[in-house]
């Protein structure tokens, strides 16, 4: 574990993929999440950052609790949320569905299934509010960013980059290839307790539907357990 | 009672201190580009110093006060004027209502910030009344101010007093000041990069720069690796460098996590002087320890506790 103060009030605890799992990583977060002295605790694919109020707390008793938090093996894994999403995955809504089947050689069908397979694990949020950064995408569908990001990619677009699978919970400008699209809204920013519908430490499965089944979709259609 | 919008100005929007407690969830902190002037303006008008403020960039709106009020302007000097005479920075403003309140193009600086005693009638959005930023949002703060918006104010919470006094202009010399060396830590990535061809040069700051991040244009820094980075934490004052070795530097309404590496983060004490740069001027960079970061960083703090009681005086 490598320890950073990267501003005046963040510091940031850098692991290898021998040191931690992502699952432990998210567990980590949740106990820290539980020190009232902390103002925010931020993951990453690697990393663990704190901010915290100087007049408080010094950042060595937070790699302290961490030390000890993983060297004593004390990280029973929340279990979140399962989310079931669902994407259409038709050409409408995939608009870079038939590059990705060009780049890897392989059909429609190949792709939703290779993508509707894993049951992912959402790592962190970022980029955006709400956008999920997934792991777990099958490394077949592993697929360069665009040279040319599109000024516009719209709300619920499910998209490929390099090893990551997301969601764009709102239209903003991207660069992911994007495969298909969700009619679930990711936002729910009335409620100040939890104004994502998906967190750190969820899982989460897409499952195709149809174009007819998205342009008639309910919110309530969609089920979480 | 409200102020009316009768035109927007370039970009203006709403900030407070900014939304803590949700980068967890993908949302920007916001807040002030320059937070040291939207402070003093607070204090000039007895307002707590992260009152809602508007800010205005480089072209700025012009409004109407439809209640009795008490104004105060600072950071960039936007030629401001009341029913068309010119009125000063850095001082208590009485505002009668109708008044007409309009601040032109920038002369000085980038970033100005109007407070309004008793701040903005508006409702949090997660525990912040900074504008929204890549989320859809009805209402004033989902985007910027445009025309024909009304913004509620609350009642004066003060009997006005004479208003002869401001503060010093000597205060805002970081606006003006031709030499921008700005002071910064090594970041996380800094090992990746020749700093050398970073620190010994100036850089000048791209007219594609904004509240989510300044671009910079020089000599390419040179990358030492073709190591990727996974995705992390960054903040306000983050000093990216993506692969074509051209750095931005994230502002206010930066991504909470990103994928490039970081060569540096701007120290919080030279964030507004980073703010008020203006497109085309030149900045350089000079490394500093991470304790002359807290003590300058603390200095600031005192020098605005110290202005904030000696203002209340002047309300008594």
């Amino acid at each position: 574990m490598k320890t950073k103060l990267i501003s005046e009030n963040a510091v940031m605890f850098t692991f290898s993929d021998q040191d931690i799992t992502i699952e432990q990583l998210i567990a980590v977060r949740q106990k820290l999440c539980q020190q009232p002295d902390l103002l925010e605790v931020i993951n990453g694919y690697q990393t663990i950052t704190v901010y915290f109020d100087r007049q408080n707390i010094h950042y060595d008793h937070i790699q302290t609790w961490i030390e000890e938090m993983i060297l004593n093996d004390k990280l029973p894994m929340a279990i979140g949320k399962l989310h079931h999403i669902p994407v259409c995955y038709e050409p409408d809504y995939a608009i870079d569905l038939q590059d990705l089947m060009t780049y890897h050689h392989l059909t429609a069908k190949e792709i939703i299934d290779l993508h509707t397979a894993p049951t992912y694990q959402i790592a962190f949020l970022g980029f955006s509010p709400g956008f999920p950064f997934l792991t777990g995408l099958d490394p077949k569908l592993y697929t360069p960013r665009k040279e040319r990001p599109r000024t516009t990619v719209p709300k619920g677009a499910v998209g490929i980059a390099g090893h990551q699978t997301g969601i764009y919970p709102a239209s903003s400008p991207g660069g992911w290839q994007i495969i298909g699209q969700t009619p679930i809204d990711l936002l729910t920013i009335d409620n100040p307790e939890q104004p994502t519908l998906l967190l750190p430490g969820d899982q989460l499965v897409f499952y195709p539907i149809s174009k007819e089944e998205f342009q008639n979709f309910n919110q309530k259609g969609a089920f979480s357990s | 009672m409200t102020i009316k919008v009768l035109e927007a100005g370039l970009h203006s929007t709403i900030q407070d201190a900014g939304r803590h407690g949700y980068q967890t969830y993908g949302f920007a902190v916001s807040g002030p580009m320059d937070e040291f002037a939207a402070q003093i303006a607070n204090i000039l008008v007895h307002n707590e110093p992260d009152e809602a403020v508007i800010e205005v960039s480089f072209i700025g709106p012009t409004l109407q006060f439809h209640q009795d009020s008490i104004v105060a302007i600072t950071g960039s000097d936007m030629s401001a004027n009341l029913n068309d005479q010119a009125i000063s920075l850095a001082r208590p403003i009485s505002i009668k209502k109708g008044d007409i309140l309009q601040l032109r193009t920038a002369k000085t600086g980038a970033y100005g910030y109007i407070a309004i005693q008793g701040g903005l009638k508006l409702s949090d959005v997660l525990g912040s009344k900074s504008t929204l930023v890549r989320v859809t949002h009805n209402g004033l703060l989902g985007r910027p101010l445009k025309v024909g918006d009304s913004i509620p104010l609350q009642r004066l919470s003060v009997t006005v007093p004479s208003l002869d006094w401001g503060v010093a202009a000597s205060l805002f010399t970081y606006i003006t000041d031709s030499n921008r060396m700005i002071r910064y830590l090594e970041g996380p990535q800094a090992e990746w990069f020749d700093v050398e061809t970073f620190e010994d040069k100036e850089w000048q700051l791209s007219t594609h720069s904004n509240r989510m991040g300044f671009r910079l244009e020089g000599e390419p820094v040179r990358l030492l690796t073709k190591e990727q980075l996974a995705s992390e934490a960054t903040s306000f004052g983050a000093i990216q460098v993506p692969a074509n070795g051209l750095p931005i530097i994230l502002m206010a309404d930066g991504q909470p996590t990103g994928g490039y590496p970081k060569i540096g983060q701007v120290i919080r004490a030279d964030l507004a002087k980073v703010s008020q740069t203006r497109p085309g001027s030149v900045i350089r960079f000079q490394r500093v320890s991470y304790k002359h970061a807290i003590d300058q960083l603390d200095q600031q703090k005192q020098l605005i506790a110290a202005l904030q009681y000696i203002m209340k005086e002047k309300w008594l």
